[in-house]
């Protein structure tokens, strides 16, 4: 709008601004890396932004120590679940879109309240579920109940995805004597891959980022890295070793980060999905 | 004979194909009946029992809902929550607006500006209160950064006085969520017809009057979606209390949903805890109804 004076005051104002939100945005976590990085002498005499006078990982070996084993547990939960979920709200979703039947449309109404639910209403059904199928406190069982509440997430995606599609594509498909799984597989699937990077995306980093069913449903050897995390933050015993808090809040960090770089397009498309068409 | 055979080998075929569809989406509707309508009145049922360590049926009527209304750490996680959710949702959008506003004026690497603001939203709520936690941490952390700056009597301790520590949660919410807020406005903002700001510029308006006069009032649907998110962020927020502050001091921040782990899962108050979490779908469904009965009327006038 005002290209044409590209150094007006205003102009001037404005790129102020951005800038100065960017630090603060920024600035927790610089102090994370930095922080993580110092020896706990560095940490007691200087201050969050200081410059630190040796730079060590021994942080990062001794987050390791602790939570890597737990990092493991939370690839062994995600890897799964986002698979599974993600093919299930695919069908899902191709069924709700393509192949309606009486019922389907107040099935996606009822699922679509997943989207909203507050998870504290289910926990304890789902905990006495667990227990009764011989998965509580498993990998296994977390898997499951990610899998079971991410579903209104990712049947929503494709549901929405899938509605778009010209009938007509399927109809003929149909009229050739294409079945179900044949049209799903030659036809959505190739041209699905937006909606199939977004889900994924979204599944992981809800899943990845999971604390509440990790403190719920595991306990010891089985809890995710969050959970892990917290309990390292958060005990009281011991002198604190905030270098290592700040490595290991950034090993739990890493993941979703370095995916929401690589694939930020899609991540905001996931969050915006979820929330208009929510 | 062998037509016959054919016929009804191709008719077999085709009500298989016919009840595909059903049998795939079978599992789901399953999952979806029990998994969560059958767990909320599970829930549902448990609240009206005496339940401790191990769920009983034995009715109790009202009376674990008579007991939180008499809880007053019910009542101090209630007022947190409205507090906290006010200021959270507010500060966010307000910067969240402003931010895609000034976005909006053709800035240069705009996308990379955006990541930065966007990026926080990609943690995990148990990394960002870690994070705040040290920032926040009184004697080391801004606290001290600012005195070693030069402002000698600067303190900042609101992360142990009770009277402010939930301050230090909607600092740290409002860091993670406002870039999202952003996204979702700045995406808004790019579907208004520039026409209209142009025209709006030729009569002499000047550019914060033609955003609040006119173009913001045009975006009341990203309004409401960003003002659901956040009050539903709001209401489930647990990892960013048990990191930050773990309810604590005392349970000056306690948030419903950390008062509800407590109880069920800790101190063997498992009914009382199936009550919280039933007022929590309670507090869902006040924003949810409202939401929906507007978009599904909106859809009808479309």
């Amino acid at each position: 709008m005002t290209s044409r004076s590209p150094l007006s005051l205003s102009r001037l104002a404005i790129y102020a601004t951005l800038l100065a939100a960017c630090a603060v945005y920024l600035i927790p976590l610089v102090v994370m890396l930095l922080t993580s990085f110092k020896s706990p002498d560095d940490i007691r005499t200087g201050n969050l932004l200081s410059w630190p006078d040796v730079i060590t990982a021994i942080g990062w070996l001794k987050a390791w120590d602790s939570v890597g084993g737990f990092f493991w547990n939370s690839v062994k939960i995600t890897v799964p679940a986002v698979l599974i979920s993600t093919l299930l709200g695919a069908l899902n979703g191709y069924v709700l879109a393509m192949w309606r039947f009486r019922g389907s449309q107040l099935f996606f109404g009822l699922l679509l309240f997943g989207c909203f639910l507050p998870f504290q209403v289910v926990l304890l059904p789902a905990s006495f579920t667990l227990g009764q199928l011989g998965l509580a406190n498993t990998t296994s069982g977390l898997v499951l109940v990610h899998v079971v509440y991410g579903l209104a997430f990712t049947t929503l995606f494709f549901r929405n995805y899938y509605v778009s599609v010209p009938d007509a594509l399927v109809r003929a498909a149909r009229l050739d004597g294409a079945g179900f799984f044949t049209i799903f597989g030659r036809i959505l699937l190739p041209m699905s891959i937006p909606i199939i990077m977004v889900c994924l995306i979204w599944q992981f980093t809800q899943i990845w980022n999971d604390f509440l069913f990790g403190v719920v449903f595991a306990s010891g050897d089985t809890q995710p890295i969050t959970v892990a995390l917290n309990n390292l933050v958060n005990t009281s015993t011991g002198v604190k070793e905030y270098n290592v808090d700040m490595a290991a809040a950034m090993i739990a960090g890493l993941p979703t980060l370095v995916v929401y770089i690589l694939a930020g397009k899609y991540f905001l498309r996931g969050l915006t999905a979820g929330a208009v068409k929510g | 004979m062998s037509s016959i055979a054919v016929f009804t080998k191709a008719s077999k075929l085709d009500a298989l194909q016919r009840w595909l569809p059903k049998l795939v989406l079978a599992p789901s509707m399953l999952i979806v009946l029990v998994g969560f309508y059958g767990y909320i009145l599970w829930t549902f049922l448990l609240s009206f029992t005496g339940s401790r360590f191990m769920p009983s049926y034995n009715w109790v009527g009202l009376q674990q809902y008579a007991r939180l209304w008499d809880n007053d750490r019910w009542w101090v996680a209630s007022k947190n929550l409205m507090l906290f959710g006010g200021l959270f949702i507010s500060i966010s959008l307000v910067l969240g607006v402003l931010l895609a506003v000034l976005l909006d004026q053709r800035i240069r690497r705009e996308g990379f500006i955006r990541t930065i603001f966007l990026y926080p939203m990609a943690l995990s709520m148990i990394v960002t209160g870690t994070a705040w936690k040290w920032l926040l941490n009184p004697g080391l952390g801004i606290d001290k950064m600012l005195r070693d700056w030069g402002w000698e009597g600067f303190r900042f301790d609101w992360l142990v006085d009770p009277e402010r520590v939930v301050y230090c949660l909607v600092i740290a919410a409002v860091w993670q969520a406002s870039g999202f807020v952003m996204a979702l406005f700045l995406a808004g903002l790019r579907g208004v017809d520039q026409s209209i700001i142009r025209a709006a510029q030729v009569d002499g308006a000047s550019l914060p009057a033609i955003y609040l006069r006119i173009v913001l009032p045009s975006l009341g649907p990203v309004f409401f979606s960003a003002l659901m998110i956040l009050a539903h962020i709001a209401i489930k927020s647990f990892d960013l209390v048990a990191s930050m502050t773990a309810g604590g001091p005392g349970y000056a921040s306690d948030l419903p949903a950390m008062f509800m782990y407590a109880h069920t899962f800790t101190r063997g108050q498992m009914g009382l805890g199936a009550a919280s979490a039933m007022l929590m779908l309670g507090a869902v469904l006040a924003i949810l109804v409202p939401y929906l009965y507007s978009e599904l009327r909106g859809k009808r006038h479309d």
